[in-house]
């Protein structure tokens, strides 16, 4: 693609992005969803859940990545079910990478959203359900705008942590290049070789590159929507 | 009209209240802890009472018996709240707007340009909440809650986090709300001076049950609620008529005989309703010559109740009823007893809430 990078270096930025950005896309809704459920609602279950969703944070990311395996691989019980079904095959592809970044990164996602969630004034929820607006209404009108910044530092975190996930991509979809071969998987597989180092240095620039330009989009975009909330 | 029954238990409080309010606005009197936000957020829908109804005109909106709780959206109730609670991410115009949208089914009483005039926000429709003034604020959200096309309006002590010059500008408006539009409004507040300005009907609550309510006339003038409320607002509620104007006054006649008025701008044949505060009232045995006061009435002492550090003289004059607030050593000194002929000396007489809505229904 370009001369200051190999294919194969060019394929891993590129997958590395690809799963990123699917990543952080896919595991969006279910983590306002889950966000609004811990912040906002008791019900039984609710400290199982949080730890569930926390796990991967203090799991080794191998262990996590077993599991994974385990669940999702072809002879899992639900990766079998999801092949059988609708054709969709986690194991040693691509989509098992965005599967594994997301789970890593979930819990970055989901407690962002949720400390943005709870500063929501819950007084201002039932104001706005005096005025005649449902649950639903209330939540798209009121929540929503009020947490975006929350959402955002969320899906940046994710982001990264998406971009830099390794050890649990690894165990599940192995190194594959042009499949799984992800950005850090790739300079791990350069590091092994001899004379690979400089292909490492300078896919180690480019995660830096990305990871400063994220945290510098969201920072912008938190800061615009927070003078905006202020007034003027 | 709203009827409300109902009863909740607290840890370490009973909440048992019935309470019915007319139209006009009534005023929800007591301290604070006695239950009084609890009512107003059963009648919102924002809490659920243990037991008990709460219809409004035709509408029931919770009956523990037939298991009836309609959602707050559902209710199409105006709530005012102490801390205005306006959406910070929405401009004042998209705030007004916000409940106009949910409530299009309503038919439209209110126009828009209208609320905007009666309440005076026209030059803040672009800004956003963090930029304006607690008063301010609050008049955005009186707006709002008005636009939602309610069936009534509830106010939380929409006053008690301003200071005196904020509650002096909102004031008016509530009035002008008050007597201009037709909806019932349920007023939360510890403040008598609030309810003696505001009110035509008053409930008084204490420790979750309303110990006293009716017209708001009769409840400042009655010897028996009027301390309730703090002394300095005690006092009666004249109706009379517009006469005329003469010497940039206004006189007016009463019941109690005829009276002036310092205001000129009220038309003739104009039914009223005046307020008599009991300290502006001097009691004499004979009728005072030279004296600058204007009104002067001709009564007789009905009854005397003792309050703190005085003594609450109850009027008849003719037919009216008039509070004076003196002392102790003055009621002896005069020899007051159920009965006697005096002159009423009056300071002040003022025009009272609701007077103006009177006049035109």
């Amino acid at each position: 693609m370009t001369d200051w990078l190999t294919p194969q270096e060019w394929q891993a930025v590129a997958l590395s992005l690809k799963v990123s950005t699917v990543a952080v896309l896919a595991s969006l809704p279910f983590g306002i969803f889950i966000a609004y459920a811990l912040a906002r609602w008791r019900f039984p279950g609710h400290g199982l859940l949080n730890g569930l969703v926390h796990l991967p944070l203090v799991l080794p990311p191998v262990v996590t990545g077993y599991l994974l395996l385990l669940t999702f691989g072809r002879r899992g019980s639900v990766g079998q079910f999801l092949d059988q079904w609708f054709g969709i095959v986690f194991a040693f592809r691509w989509t098992g990478a965005v599967l594994a970044a997301a789970i890593m990164a979930f819990p970055l996602l989901v407690r962002a959203i949720r400390l943005a969630i709870e500063a929501v004034d819950p007084k201002l929820e039932q104001a706005a359900s005096t005025l005649g607006a449902s649950r639903l209404w209330v939540f798209a009108t009121v929540t929503l705008p009020l947490i975006i910044p929350g959402i955002l530092a969320g899906m940046v975190l994710a982001f990264a942590k998406a971009m830099g996930e390794f050890g649990a991509t690894i165990t599940f979809v192995s190194n594959i290049p042009g499949q799984t071969q992800t950005l850090p998987s790739a300079i791990y597989a350069f590091l092994q070789v001899p004379g690979g180092e400089s292909s490492a240095g300078r896919l180690v620039l480019i995660a830096v590159a990305v990871a400063m330009g994220a945290l510098f989009l969201s920072e912008g975009i938190a800061r615009a929507v927070a003078r905006r909330i202020r007034g003027g | 009209m709203l009827s409300v029954d109902i009863r909740h238990h607290f840890p370490g409080f009973e909440l048992d209240a019935r309470l019915d309010a007319p139209a006009g606005l009534t005023a929800l009197f007591g301290q604070s802890g006695s239950g009084k936000t609890t009512i107003v957020n059963a009648v919102a829908g924002l809490m659920r009472p243990d037991a008990g109804r709460i219809k409004v005109g035709g509408t029931t909106l919770s009956d523990s018996n037939t298991r009836t709780f309609l959602a707050p959206h559902r209710r199409g109730i105006g709530y005012v709240f102490q801390d205005a609670r306006l959406f910070p991410h929405l401009t004042v115009r998209q705030n007004l707007l916000y409940g106009r949208w949910f409530g299009k089914s309503r038919t439209d009483t209110i126009d828009f340009a209208r609320i905007i005039e009666l309440l005076g926000i026209g030059h803040l429709l672009t800004r956003r909440p963090g930029a304006l003034s607690g008063g301010e604020r609050q008049r955005v959200a009186l707006g709002r809650a008005m636009l939602s096309r309610p069936r009534m309006l509830l106010m939380d002590e929409p006053l008690a986090a301003l200071d005196e010059a904020r509650k002096a500008e909102i004031m008016p408006y509530l009035e002008r709300l008050r007597d201009e539009t037709r909806l019932p409004i349920l007023y939360v507040t510890h403040s008598p001076a609030e309810v003696a300005r505001l009110a035509t009907t008053v409930a008084l609550i204490r420790d979750g049950r309303i110990t006293a309510s009716g017209p708001a006339a009769q409840i400042l003038s009655d010897p028996a609620t009027a301390p309730l409320l703090g002394l300095r607002e005690a006092g009666a509620i004249l109706t009379a008529r517009v006469a005329g104007q003469e010497d940039g006054l206004t006189r007016v006649d009463s019941a109690a005989g005829p009276l002036w008025l310092a205001r000129t701008d009220l038309p003739q044949g104009r039914d009223l309703r005046l307020r008599i505060l009991a300290q502006d009232v001097m009691l004499a045995l004979q009728r005072p010559e030279g004296i600058s006061a204007l009104n002067i009435l001709a009564a007789s002492v009905r009854d005397l109740t003792a309050t703190d550090g005085g003594i609450l003289v109850r009027l008849d004059a003719g037919p009216e009823v008039i509070l004076s607030r003196i002392t102790t050593r003055s009621a002896n000194a005069l020899a007051l007893a159920p009965g006697k002929p005096v002159y009423a000396v009056l300071k002040t007489v003022s025009v009272a809430p609701g007077s103006i809505g009177m006049s035109e229904s």
